[in-house]
């Protein structure tokens, strides 16, 4: 617990510090290249640009546990907590940008969460217990021919010749205005990237689920005369899941912070598709802004793998 | 003891020339080659042979438990009077945990580790009775207060891990008894245990086996196990018996070159250090048996045998001594007279 708040810390201030090695000036961000040096100056002060670098620091660590004032060219902005600064570009605060595109990429990697724990573990579990046979093979050769296709490649052929056309064009709803808009909008999303991710998975909880049926316990289990239902899904399965929870929790956080393709190829403004235009305009406030919300998210799901494990094993116990 | 018999009259175990194997790309592998023994209710028979030589599988062919898909198994084992060998799965699941259970090794691998133990006593016990979970979690306890686990309403609901290795055999035993079985199977149940367990696992056993009279085979490679347990003894080798008698029988004379070779390579713990006398060479591989005797390629005693029989004729398991009912797979004409007068000496 308090390695995973040490890790959020120092994100805080090596993204802080990305601020100061950037190769653009934040004045120049603010009023462009042809800067009248009276105004630049303004801009400096309003920035607190001439505070040492620690205290500026204090500000912005400040800011996000209470929130603070910032002042942008003669306009004042309420910043509320958390504030992760202000974008100049997109004239928001940042914890505004980041709270509406968040709800995309959850709403994204969540559905295809879905898509591919069912789909992989249910054909997972179906190839292992049928292991060396047609159907077990044409399953491991088929997640083998998917996993080697680039993920972008999929994703463009998806949107390009199947949303819009087989399943509803690809668009965000918020899922409070029209629940079924919202579904309908993301279906073509969350098919590719479960698809996509499913062939791992099926791999995985293939993998996963041989080790298990060959357990001595399995077969104590089978001893009893119980069904062979219960066999797998009670026995088997239950310890065929300890790893896949620990790759599930991995993945969870990578595609969280990294939907870029999904989000970019399907239109959907996320926070992968904020942050790539970000960086594109060099808009620092929010790329800091980002990074910190992706480590947040790494390290509470981290946390929260851990936290199922004791669920799932009762050998393990939080130490 | 109550010594009940079947309606057939016939002992409550009875495999006859029980054969299994698992075709491989390289062909059959066959790891039981025609077994045949009985056991009536309220005998033990202890199954003895070192890795290898089937016994663990022929136990679990008994039980219908091995992998349908990836072993054959011919020949015919009746419990009670009913077939196993070839019986459907529905007809199986009665079977198991039920009429026949089985202990085994390692009761750490052998216990799912996700379960609380009072969670799979009561599940063993449901399989067969149509109880709610109040009566079977109350079964289960009893079974663990039968087992001799202290204060057994409490660690019904602790997990395997957090028992001692003998208190977790214990368990498994209590989680085998559940349904009152006929017959219980025992797989090398204390080789994962402390010596001083080992003694306490075993008293447990027979004193179980007292009070319910059931049948019981008991697979082991340490004859010191069979002296406390075993009324019965069957020593097998390469996937066949190679020697059959009653225990006392058995451990005094043994007819079979492999049983001297087993005795032999017991360390005395008294008296003036004696060598050890391994047998020579290691167990045959079972996808490349010898000819003839499987056993002959590490017999000290071949040469006796004329005209190279042993390497030539695989040797009947027939009755070669005095002695009612005893069994021996060898050529040999005289083993009892050998044993006592050169590997008797030589005994510690």
């Amino acid at each position: 617990m308090a390695s995973a708040v040490a890790v959020v810390v120092a994100t805080l201030l090596i993204s802080f510090v990305l601020f100061f090695v950037a190769p653009r000036d934040p004045v120049g961000a603010v009023c462009g290249a042809k800067c009248p040096p009276e105004r630049a100056a303004e801009i400096a002060a309003s920035l607190h640009l001439d505070d040492p670098v620690p205290s500026q620091f204090g500000q912005y660590a400040w800011g996000i546990v209470a929130g603070r004032t910032i002042t942008s060219g003669g306009t004042t902005v309420e910043c509320a907590v958390p504030c992760l600064g202000y974008s100049y570009k997109l004239g928001q605060p940042v914890t505004a940008l980041i709270a509406d595109a968040a709800p995309v990429t959850f709403s994204i990697v969540l559905g295809a969460a879905l898509v591919y724990l069912v789909v992989g573990v249910a054909n997972g579990v179906v190839a292992a217990r049928r292991r060396g046979s047609a159907l077990d093979r044409l399953t491991v050769g088929g997640t083998l021919v998917l996993s080697s296709v680039p993920y972008f490649v999929v994703a463009l052929v998806f949107a390009l010749y199947v949303a819009g056309r087989v399943l509803p064009p690809s668009q965000y709803t918020s899922p409070l205005a029209s629940p079924l808009g919202w579904a309908s909008g993301l279906l073509a999303a969350w098919i590719t990237l479960g698809l996509v991710n499913a062939a791992a998975y099926t791999r995985y909880s293939r993998a996963s689920m041989i080790e298990a049926l060959g357990e001595d316990f399995v077969r104590t289990a089978r001893g009893k005369g119980i069904s062979e239902r219960r066999v797998v899904y009670r026995h088997a399965l239950r310890a065929a899941l300890g790893p896949v929870t620990t790759i599930f929790g991995i993945d969870l956080a990578a595609q969280l912070t990294g939907a870029i393709f999904t989000e970019r190829i399907f239109g959907l403004p996320g926070l992968g598709t904020l942050t790539l235009n970000a960086f594109a305009q060099n808009d620092m406030p929010v790329i800091m802004g980002s990074v910190l919300v992706g480590a947040v998210l790494l390290v509470t799901l981290n946390l929260a793998v851990d936290l199922m494990y004791t669920v799932l094993d009762p050998r393990v116990r939080l130490g | 003891m109550s010594y009940e018999t079947s309606a057939h009259d016939e002992p409550y175990l009875v495999v006859r020339d029980l054969r299994v194997s698992f075709p491989t790309a390289a062909g059959p592998v066959e790891a039981v080659r025609g077994l045949s023994y009985s056991v009536p209710l309220g005998r033990t028979l202890a199954i003895v042979g070192e890795s290898g030589s089937g016994k663990s599988v022929s136990s679990l062919a008994v039980m219908g438990l091995h992998d349908p898909r990836r072993t054959r198994v011919g020949g015919s084992v009746t419990l009670g009077g009913q077939e196993i060998v070839g019986a459907p799965e529905s007809a199986l699941r009665r079977v198991r945990g039920a009429r026949a259970a089985m202990i085994f090794q390692d009761p750490l691998s052998a216990l799912h580790p996700y379960f609380t133990v009072g969670d799979q006593i009561a599940e063993a016990y449901r399989a067969h009775h149509r109880v709610g979970r109040g009566p079977a979690r109350a079964r289960a306890a009893e079974l663990l207060d039968r087992v001799g686990i202290p204060r057994p309403r409490a660690r019904l609901d602790e997990y395997p891990h957090q028992f001692s290795g003998g208190m977790r055999q214990r368990v498994m035993i209590a989680m085998a008894l559940a349904n009152d079985p006929k017959l219980l199977i025992a797989d090398e149940p204390t080789t994962a245990l402390d010596v001083t367990v080992q003694a306490q696992i075993l008293d447990l056993i027979g004193d179980l086996q007292q009070e319910f009279g059931s049948a019981v085979v008991f697979i082991t490679h340490d004859l010191g196990v069979v002296s406390e347990v075993a009324d019965d003894v069957l020593v097998m080798y390469a996937g066949r018996a190679v020697e059959y008698g009653t225990a006392d029988q058995v451990l005094a004379r043994p007819l079979h070159p492999y049983a001297w070779g087993l005795l032999e390579s017991i360390p005395a713990l008294t008296g003036d250090p004696v060598p050890l006398r391994p047998i020579p060479g290691l167990p045959p591989r079972l996808t490349d048996l010898p000819g003839g005797c499987a056993f002959h390629p590490r017999c000290g005693q071949r040469e006796r045998v004329l005209h190279g029989r042993c390497a030539s004729e695989a040797p009947d398991l027939a009755p070669r001594s005095s002695e009612q009912g005893r069994l021996s797979r060898c050529h040999l004409s005289h083993p009892e007279l050998i044993f006592v007068q050169e590997i008797l000496p030589r005994l510690p």
